[in-house]
């Protein structure tokens, strides 16, 4: 649950943020609604620890795994442990192998500026990367959200073009170590 | 034998009722495909083809077939973009050892529907598949599981472009058949191009392309076929009109645009930085090095996270990837003067 000063400054933020042309100042009010109560900062914004634990990092919201937090092998867990995260919560390891919360400012090169409104509404629906490629993987729980509305989805992404842009590359997941390898050139083909 | 058919039970219970108006038919017997109910002889107003350059399924066989509504016509007005007759129905069968699934795509007057019959082991009976698919669901003889994909699969491929139907078109009805295209049917005496024309059946075409029907403008018969490859296998999603148009990679060959065509998609991928490198390699193509290509590197991977393509598909195209690699190879051969 995100505290009143903290909406205070995500809002304040927010009218520095890119234009989203299309969007209606409801629209964005109600995406940001559905991203606040959804849990969307829970992964998507890093944490840093205050007095009472754990909190959001306003100046990196819904930024996604920092790039410079160097992420170490994630300790063997013995069932019923399933999986494991860091203290900023964007980064998670289990069975799929590691996944880092991605950029979801509007960013063009790191965060989601090249995406258009179908590319977010399609990966949210089918849970594949723009809708077309890798599979989205846990704790991400798209299959929830794509019980959403198109107005609704349409809604959160036009809250998302709203946010400060924060230049910062996530890592791209790493597979369990059980993945397939890799096929190598021939040498006979050169 | 007895666990295929509780299968089948189970999946005809998730099928959508079929009394519902417009519903799909449970089983493939009813969609007009075959003459008769044993599912053996195909109906006199249905056509066999095969595109020269087909979708790699992982080694898999597979027959096609469409049927236009008696009377009525394909547009072919935009060569790249064919418009059929609502009521058009499609239709892919995959066999390995045994038919497994036969996929259907149907034009209906809200537009294109998608469709899987999954087939008993005996050939009895195909039954429509649940809408979310079967993961390995399918037993293949001689071992291994078939994925049946689900409606949200399909439209990921045939609606990554303006075209839904991605195997009977322009270039890949073309009777200037590719002879080093891959896995291509070969000896068929299949309908093509100038068929479909003088039976009335395709209008529209320009006059040009009867006259002189399309090829890609390869500069060697490698390059022809594998840009033949990756435009079939890739292009449907990589390509600039489609929902991944932002990504800037360009894969897809259009017949209207002639030799230039091959130039554009070389010009998208070739020394074109990738937004997700790949362990080193961070180029689209790297002349003359498939090892730093993240194209040919993703070819070749097999794990969901990195593998391309990222659905349809569990085996790389061992054929394939030698493809690409002499046609990576050949690319600094004509760049070094």
């Amino acid at each position: 649950m995100i505290s009143k000063p903290m909406l205070l400054a995500a809002l304040s933020m927010s009218s520095l943020a890119l234009a989203a042309p299309a969007s209606t100042p409801s629209q964005v009010k109600r995406g940001e609604y559905l991203v606040n109560f959804g849990g969307c900062h829970d992964c998507h914004t890093p944490k840093k620890m205050g007095p009472a634990g754990p909190e959001l990092d306003t100046d990196r919201l819904l930024s996604g795994h920092p790039e410079q937090m160097a992420v170490t092998p994630a300790p063997a867990l013995a069932a019923p442990w399933l999986a494991a995260t860091v203290v900023t919560m964007t980064a998670w390891s289990g069975p799929w192998g590691i996944s880092y919360a991605a950029n979801l400012t509007p960013d063009r090169e790191t965060g989601l500026g090249a995406w258009t409104e179908q590319n977010f509404v399609d990966t949210m629906r089918t849970g594949r990367h723009m809708g077309r490629g890798r599979p989205i993987l846990p704790p991400m729980p798209w299959q929830m959200v794509k019980n959403l509305t198109d107005q609704d989805l349409k809604s959160v992404f036009a809250y998302l073009r709203t946010l400060p842009t924060v230049k910062n590359r996530v890592p791209q997941p790493v597979p369990p170590a059980s993945a397939a390898p890799v096929l190598k050139p021939s040498a006979e083909a050169k | 034998m007895a666990r295929l058919h509780a299968l089948l039970t189970l999946l005809a219970a998730f099928a959508p009722a079929a009394h519902a108006a417009g519903a799909l038919p449970r089983s493939l017997r009813d969609t007009g495909l075959y003459a008769r109910g044993d599912m053996e002889e195909i109906a006199a107003d249905v056509l066999a083809f095969s595109p020269q350059y087909p979708l790699w399924s992982d080694g898999a066989e597979k027959s096609r077939w469409i049927r236009l509504p008696k009377g009525t016509r394909i547009d072919a007005r935009d060569p790249d973009r064919w418009v059929f007759p609502v009521g058009t129905r499609l239709w892919k069968e995959f066999r390995l050892g045994r038919r497994l699934e036969t996929r259907m795509l149907e034009r209906t007057r809200a537009g294109w529907r998608f469709a899987t019959y999954v087939w008993a082991e005996d050939g009895s009976e195909a039954v429509l598949a649940p809408a979310d698919g079967v993961r390995g669901g399918v037993p293949v003889p001689g071992g291994g599981r078939w994925t049946i994909p689900g409606t949200g699969d399909c439209q990921a491929c045939h609606e990554g472009q303006p075209n839904p139907v991605l195997g009977f078109g322009t270039l890949q009805l073309s009777s200037d058949r590719d002879p080093g295209a891959l896995h291509a049917a070969r000896g068929r005496t299949e309908v093509h191009l100038e068929d479909l024309v003088a039976r009335g059946l395709v209008h529209g075409l320009p006059a040009s392309l009867v006259a002189t029907p399309p090829r890609i403008a390869g500069a060697s018969a490698d390059e022809r076929a594998a840009l033949g490859y990756l435009h079939a296998n890739c292009g449907t999603c990589h390509n600039r009109q489609g929902p991944l148009a932002g990504i800037g990679l360009d894969l897809l060959q259009s017949v209207s645009e002639g030799a230039a065509s091959a130039e554009r998609v070389r010009a998208s991928a070739l020394a074109v930085r990738a937004l997700r490198p790949v362990r080193g390699a961070e180029l689209r193509v790297d002349a003359g090095d498939p090892e730093h290509s993240v194209l040919f590197r993703r070819m070749g991977v097999r794990d969901p996270l990195d593998q391309m393509p990222p659905l349809g598909t569990e085996k790389p195209d061992r054929e394939a990837l030698a493809l690409v690699e002499r046609w990576i190879h050949s690319l600094v051969v004509r760049r070094t003067p």
